[in-house]
């Protein structure tokens, strides 16, 4: 149903130069991230007692050099962009599915239904993140559901305000009042009409939402709340490196650079996406 | 008369800001026999549309009844008045915005076939889309085709062919060709009168343009500012209308012919637009009626019969029985 | 008699996605205080044909040809355009609410335009706005100076729309569907209104439009177009007596009229007018035409004198027949 236009949407992508380096880029590193550690020597925690602290192309076999402890730096890092995407992807996923079905409906419904929904929505926003996140912690302990649970609780609230705006504009178009008269169910409306119509402002902010996620997790494992040992996203990574700035610098660098390289690739890539999905006059 | 469809002293409200509400539609009564086409005129604002879309549940009336067969269906919930779609269907002004930009012309026009005929299988619906598209004139291709590829003729044959695709007994016609070429105006006045008169369907056909409605509806109602001003026969409405209104309207059709046209262009007279809450009793045409009366501010006239088949709402209605000549004569 | 206005051999393309050429190759001339109307329908290129004079072409549009009011040419690098617009040209568009500023009042902006255009002092503008909303035929022009464009209903904001491409005292007023967007009842009071003005201001008058009815009241001569070319021109009322080409008389048979009341069907011509861009060889009515014949397929009619008109067909029709 939606290939006809998906299709125009891809030829726009294709056009944009900087969005197709960009999903090279990001395909390279996901499938660095899955089949390099298997091409490596070192596993992520396999100590080299002979080559500690060894600085990027020096060591034999360690790429990048190693940390304190000996541990292949490129293996890590690989490790933890793993990890930072899995966490980020399904945390993202949750936000997508609990914000798209919460505002739609708002919108949809809009009067009292939709006041009560978002309600709920202004108050869950105004509560502090780190707070919440902490508390979790406590309760559940650290670690990577910790860290979805926290961020998924929060992340779905500003995609149901976006999808809430999308769907109390679609709610006025004439084909949702066609497909009322044709005796379609509010779900099946939701479901087939509503749903479709607003899948480009989500990628596009699904795809904006994830760096975001990257960053938050990275933010609270630096904090040392998020992901432990012997667990480490790029965000432990980045904490451990910050320590021996002086020393090592490259065992900041590294993590910090891949870091960075994802987090531009995916803005740049929901950017793209934004204009292509754009409708255009025909 | 069996009719089919009555409407009793209709009411629709929008709220306005600071609490004051306007009528839309205030106090219309109507009623439709099986089969028959009914045409409504009125310019932007009078209501038409909302009358429209409050028969067919769209919207809510504020007071007043709507019958269809005999029960009452404007209060009926939601999910009780769905089982009706089927019966009643709606064709609407707009032909780009009234179909989802992300299904095909094909896909949009099964819709209602999944939705109220869920049982159906695949393949007797692909032969039901097929056989619709024959009806309206458009090739399989055509169906296939998104919206925005499509040209606004071919939308409004889609259109109809969605509407007619569940066999509804009634149909009401919401300026389906206001939004089209002239050219290619007829051709969709064509299709509904002949699909129509194959089927048997009773319809409300609401347009702005006068000479359209004359085409195909026996019977037109006249609407000015949510009210029904005259009811009559087509050839009482053009040849002899009685109210103000109806002639106002006559006189404004745009004519091709040069002589005519300059005729009416030195007979306009340039009255002021109306104000909006003028008189709230009176005549809701009295600020612009060429032939008011002091009476007409002050009492708002009742739709009345004065000859036969002829219901007008003006005070004067008795005092021109062949009626109100052209103002360019 | 010079012409105020010389259009010669205008070309209108648009450059993305696709090329698509909306305006063929269209000459034609307006003096001054006359009155040209341009009928057609979708896809005719009309509103590009006025667009491209006034500078106004969306930034993917290329207008190639010559465009020359009062001796100075309109079409150049840059916004060449812009010295006309305002002073010389006065521009009515349909949609009344387009050209006025909707954040604010409509006093201001008509006496922003008469001080920019014809550098008056500011007390002096006022009351000359002041004079102009009456010359429309507004109710109260006093409080319509201080109104927003929202606070008016359509009819009056078109008034107003025309008060203001007048502030500058233009020779020619540019209109595109100046009431189409209107009610039948209030579209004559404008028609009447502008026929009015162009006499009492002695403005020539150029006038895009689909509605045969309108152009019948207010234009001495026609041009119709059809698919980015002009394929009938001449004056009004010889050419809507007896057209001869095809498309108008079939245009003039389409517009449904209210002598006839029969049960009968209204009269249409076939299929739709080409979209544009598509490349046709031959005519680009023919496929429409119930005159076609094998040449017409092949050989593209240029426009030359048949009677009193000029007509771009192969087979026009005679004076007196019908189709």
């Amino acid at each position: 149903m939606t290939l006809g236009l998906g299709r125009e949407a891809l030829d726009a992508l294709r056009r944009d130069r900087t969005a197709v380096v960009c999903l090279l880029v990001l395909g390279l590193l996901v499938l660095a991230t899955l089949a390099g550690p298997a091409l490596l020597d070192y596993r992520e925690d396999e100590i080299d007692w002979s080559h500690m602290a060894a600085p990027p192309f020096e060591a034999p076999g360690h790429w990048l050099g190693t940390d304190r402890l000996g541990r292949d730096l490129l293996v890590r890092t690989l490790h933890g962009l793993r990890i930072s995407l899995a966490i980020a992807l399904a945390a993202t996923l949750v936000s997508l599915v609990i914000g798209v079905a919460w505002g739609a409906l708002a919108g949809f419904r809009r009067g009292r239904t939709d006041a009560w929904m978002m309600r709920f929505v202004d108050v869950l926003y105004s509560l502090p993140q780190v707070f919440f996140v902490i508390i979790l912690t406590v309760v559940f302990g650290r670690g990577p559901f910790t860290i979805l649970v926290a961020i998924g609780a929060f992340g779905w609230l500003t995609m149901a305000r976006i999808v809430r705006g999308q769907a109390l504009a679609l709610r006025d178009r004439e084909f949702i009042d066609a497909a009322i008269v044709g005796g379609a169910s509010t779900a099946r409306i939701l479901a087939r009409h509503v749903v479709p119509n607003l899948l480009g402002p989500v990628i596009v902010y699904a795809t904006l939402t994830l760096p975001q996620v990257i960053l938050v997790e990275s933010f609270l494992s630096f904090l040392g709340i998020g992901i432990q040992e012997p667990l480490a996203s790029l965000g432990n990574l980045v904490a451990d490196g910050a320590a021996e700035l002086e020393t090592a610098p490259w065992m900041l660098a590294v993590p910090a650079a891949c870091l960075m390289l994802v987090v531009f690739c995916f803005n740049f890539l929901g950017d793209s996406l934004r204009d292509a999905l754009d409708p255009r006059d025909r | 008369m069996n009719a089919v469809l009555e409407v009793r002293d209709a009411a629709v409200r929008y709220a306005l800001a600071r609490g004051r509400t306007i009528a839309a539609v205030d106090g219309v009564t109507l009623s439709l026999a099986e089969g028959e086409i009914v045409g409504l005129v009125g310019e932007s604002g009078c209501g038409k549309s909302s009358l429209g879309r409050a028969i067919l549940g769209l919207v809510r009336l504020a007071s007043g009844q709507v019958f269809w067969k005999g029960r009452r269906i404007d209060s009926l919930p939601r999910r009780e008045f769905r089982a009706l779609r089927g019966e009643m269907q709606l064709v609407f002004q707009d032909p780009h915005a009234c179909f989802d930009p992300r299904m095909t012309l094909a896909e949009s026009i099964a819709e209602p076939l999944r939705a109220l005929a869920a049982g159906l299988e695949e393949s007797a619906r692909t032969v039901r889309v097929e056989s619709a598209l024959d009806e309206v004139g458009l090739d399989r291709e055509v169906g296939a085709r998104y919206p925005h590829q499509a040209s606004g003729g071919q939308l409004q044959r889609a259109g109809i062919a969605r509407a007619l695709i569940v066999a509804p007994q009634f149909m009401v016609c919401d300026e389906p060709v206001s939004a089209l070429d002239v050219s290619v105006q007829g051709q969709i006045v064509n299709l509904l009168a002949r699909v129509r008169r194959e089927r048997g369907l009773a319809c409300l056909f609401i347009s702005h343009n006068l000479a359209v409605v004359a085409r195909l509806a026996e019977r037109i109602l006249v609407m000015y500012r949510g009210r029904i001003v005259e009811a009559a026969a087509r050839e009482a409405i053009v040849r002899a209308p009685r109210h103000p209104y109806t002639r106002l309207l006559l006189d404004s059709v745009p004519d091709p012919h040069p002589q005519a046209a300059r005729k009416l262009l030195a007979a306009v007279r340039e009255s002021p637009a109306p104000l909006a809450d003028a008189g709230a009793d009176g005549c809701p045409f009295a600020s612009r009626c060429p032939w008011v009366l002091a009476r007409c501010r002050t009492s708002a006239p009742l739709l009345r019969p004065v000859a036969d088949q002829q219901l007008v709402a003006c005070h004067r209605a008795e005092e021109w029985p062949k009626g109100l000549t052209p103002a360019a004569t | 008699m010079s012409a105020l206005l010389e259009i010669r051999a205008l070309t209108v393309d648009f450059l993305a996605p696709r090329v698509v050429r909306a305006v063929d190759g269209v000459d034609l001339a307006l003096g001054p205080r006359e009155r040209l109307a341009i009928v057609g329908e979708s896809g005719s290129g009309k509103t590009q044909l006025l667009l491209a004079c006034t500078g106004l072409l969306a930034a993917n549009g290329r207008a190639m040809g010559s465009v020359r009011f009062e001796g100075r040419e309109l079409l150049g690098p840059g916004d060449a355009a812009a010295p006309a617009r305002g002073s010389g040209i006065g521009f009515v568009f349909q949609d009344a609410g387009g050209s006025l500023t909707p954040h604010r009042r409509i006093g201001d902006q008509l006496v922003e335009v008469a001080m920019a255009a014809r550098g008056m002092p500011k007390r002096h503008a006022c009351d000359e706005s002041l004079a102009m909303l009456g010359r429309v035929r507004l109710p109260d022009p006093g409080s319509t100076m201080n109104a927003y464009p929202h606070e008016l209903s359509g009819g009056m904001r078109q008034r107003a729309a025309i008060a203001l491409a007048l502030a500058a005292r233009p020779r020619l007023l540019f209109a595109d569907e100046p009431t189409s967007a209107l009610d039948v009842t209030v579209q004559a009071e404008v028609m009447a209104l502008l026929d009015a003005l162009c006499r009492d201001l002695g403005m020539a008058l150029l006038l895009v439009t689909h509605d045969l009815g309108v152009v019948a009241a207010l234009a001495g001569r026609i041009a119709v177009m059809y698919a980015g070319r002009i394929v009938e021109e001449g004056d009004t009322d010889e050419l809507l007596a007896n057209p001869a080409h095809p498309y108008t008389a079939g245009l003039l048979a389409s517009v449904p009229s209210l002598s006839a009341l029969d049960d009968g069907e209204l009269a249409t011509i076939p299929g739709a007018p080409p979209r544009a861009g598509e490349t046709i060889q031959g005519c680009r009515f023919e496929p429409r035409c119930p005159r076609r014949r094998e040449r017409c397929r092949v050989e593209g009619p240029r426009l030359e004198a048949g009677g009193t008109s000029l007509v771009a067909c192969h087979y026009p029709l005679d004076a007196g027949r019908s189709p």
